[in-house]
């Protein structure tokens, strides 16, 4: 079909405004995106082992009868699990944007980089030596471990003589991920905690409780608001150090307190869910495709955009072969190893 | 005053400086160029002017104040840089990189003010990229990309331009380009231009002020007809040259060299 010279225009004209109106986009996106978030999460509180009706769901919300078997499954497991996965989502996202932007490296994840798996390795110290610690000092521990887990895989990258480049920071996160992983291994078989373990290192968040939750909600809307906070200096520092003190950005500053948050947001996601790799990697890429390279855009979208992704990889592991449950690392590692791989196949160009 | 005087500065690791003891000055609404060979430290000394590098001793002066006691976005007001390497991420559009050069003006989340606009656009203008302003910027040409960044470091609007080896990867007539640009922004508006250049003859031509440098030390500086002198070139380069005058700037320029050893001796046409 032939395009007359005034269609042409005109879709000339589309396009100019589409290229330009990316703030219209963004909260196209992330209406949408909201939206379709709260229909996973009714949908995933009303499937899985037993089938539960729409109207229970909502009438356990606002109703809630404590001797109806219905009402305790979902305000006892469902609901917690959920949200637990939406919010898990959501900080893995975040944190995995604001590593891209802050390294300009398009392989950074907290998974990969050995984040998850020093959170993981301290949760495993923590059950062996302090069991029933409660759950908001385990917390902390979990950031100390993502901080130990960071701390070696840049020590190790940065022994190379040629720098760091993206692709060496992932071997070196993966040689350290195994040798924190097969450490918690050998930690849980001598302590015998392997069962408390087990479902920790798979991924899951079907052990989800509203304790749990109390205490990890604070600190992800703290980071949240951190985040978006600094989201315009991280756009800054995508375009590189040295344009970016060209521009008058307080680099320490804005490098130490993104560090602080990525710490915070993949420690926390780790204590409810395990070390799950590669939402951190996904979703920020996903969302600059969708709202652009505007880290103000980036990372509310990553947040929304993650909590969706775990939320459906939850109700997925939940329904795929019921009534076991699957581990939803190995669900979001079937989507992440191709994309990884496609990544690094394009060379791991420039974010 | 000069827009930049260096005193006295030391750069590098304590064991291995690249630049021991150096004091230059750099003179306001003026084009000032730093030539030397590979590995003389000239990108270092540039580095050091504009903040990236600390010098280990020593101190850059900006118009009189010492540059790192300074708040760094009001040095960003006031002296613009494009780095060597810069590279833009995938996917922002010419327009959006131009705007980040309105980031030190701007307050916390707001939007973009009618200066900034009118900045962005004149900067946009200026840099002859109107009709790219909507393209992804890595998707452009060498020599477009380049004019980006410079477009983006004159939205800073700031009276000082560094530029490091602007011209690099460019072929001949984008080489030119970016250079008569750079020389109008100096003539027409006053603004003071420090750059890095490996072409001797750009250099010359477009310079009001020349920087020689070897071995992390300045060997002369002064105007082109001081510092493209055989003498100075045998010193700095190692090479023997034959300087005939420019036609277009009557500054000396170098018509063909000969390394030292094998040449007899150093003609001036």
């Amino acid at each position: 079909m032939e395009w007359s010279k005034e269609q042409m225009d005109e879709k000339e004209q589309l396009k100019k405004v589409k290229d330009t109106a990316r703030p219209t986009v963004g909260i196209l996106i992330l209406t949408v995106g909201t939206l379709l978030l709260i229909f996973s999460l009714a949908l995933s509180i009303s499937l899985g082992a037993a089938d539960i009706d729409f109207k229970t769901v909502w009438g356990t919300i606002f109703h809630f009868n404590p001797d109806l078997v219905d009402h305790q499954i979902i305000w006892e497991l469902r609901i917690p699990r959920v949200i637990g996965a939406a919010i898990v989502g959501s900080c893995f996202a975040v944190s995995g944007a604001l590593m891209q932007g802050m390294t300009r490296n398009p392989l950074a994840d907290s998974g990969l980089l050995g984040l998850n798996a020093g959170a993981a390795f301290m949760l495993a110290l923590c059950f062996a030596f302090f069991p029933g610690l409660p759950y908001s000092y385990v917390i902390v521990f979990s950031f100390l471990g993502a901080a130990l887990g960071a701390g070696i895989v840049y020590g190790v990258g940065s022994l190379s003589e040629n720098g760091l480049t993206p692709i060496r920071l992932v071997l070196a996160g993966a040689a350290v991920s195994a040798l924190l992983g097969a450490l918690s291994e050998g930690i849980a078989l001598y302590f015998e905690i392997g069962q408390d373990l087990a479902f920790w290192y798979a991924g899951g968040v079907s052990g989800t409780t509203w304790g749990q939750l109390k205490v990890v909600t604070p600190w992800l809307c703290l980071a949240l608001i951190g985040a978006i906070a600094l989201s315009r200096s991280i756009t800054i520092l995508s375009l590189g150090e040295e344009v970016a003190i060209g521009l008058g950005e307080r680099m320490g500053r804005v490098k130490l307190l993104s560090a602080v948050l990525i710490l915070i947001l993949a420690g926390a996601a780790v204590s409810v869910v395990g070390a799950v790799s590669f939402v951190g990697l996904i979703v920020p890429h996903l969302a600059r495709r969708l709202v652009g390279h505007d880290y103000r855009w980036i990372i509310p979208a990553s947040a929304m955009l993650g909590a969706l992704l775990v939320v459906l990889a939850d109700l997925t592991a939940r329904i795929i072969n019921p009534p076991y449950e699957t581990p939803i690392g190995a669900l979001i590692a079937l989507l992440g190893v191709p994309f990884f791989l496609y990544l690094a196949r394009k060379g791991g160009g420039h974010v | 005053m000069d827009a930049l005087d260096v005193n006295n500065i030391s750069v590098g690791y304590s064991n291995d400086l690249i630049i021991k003891d150096l004091s230059v000055s750099m003179p306001k609404h003026k084009i000032t160029t730093i030539v030397g060979p590979n590995g003389c430290g000239k990108s270092t000394l540039l580095k050091t002017i504009v903040r990236v590098l600390q010098a280990k001793e020593g101190a850059v002066f900006l118009e009189g104040k010492a540059i790192h006691t300074l708040d760094t976005k009001e040095v960003a007001k006031r002296m613009a840089i494009l780095p060597q390497t810069a590279q833009a991420p995938s996917g922002l559009t010419v327009f959006e990189l131009v705007s980040y050069g309105r980031f030190p003006h701007r307050k916390r989340m707001g939007r973009l003010s009618k200066q900034d606009y009118e900045y962005i656009h004149w900067a946009l203008d200026v840099t002859g990229l109107n009709d790219l302003r909507d393209q992804p910027a890595n998707a452009l040409s060498g020599g477009q990309r380049q004019r980006v960044w410079i477009a983006m470091a004159l939205a800073q609007g700031t009276d000082i331009l560094v530029l490091d080896e602007p011209t690099t990867y460019l072929d001949l007539a984008h080489q030119l380009d970016i250079l008569l640009l750079l020389q109008r922004l100096n003539k027409e508006e006053g603004r003071t231009i420090i750059m890095v250049l490996h072409d001797l003859n750009h250099a010359s031509r477009f310079s009001d002020y020349m920087i020689a440098m070897r071995d992390g030390a300045i060997v002369t500086e002064g105007a082109p007809n001081e510092v493209m002198t055989c003498d100075y070139l045998r010193r700095v380069f190692q090479i023997d040259a034959e300087l005939i005058s420019c036609p277009y700037s009557a500054n000396p320029v170098c018509l063909s060299y000969q390394l030292c050893e094998h040449s007899v001796g150093c003609k001036v046409r």
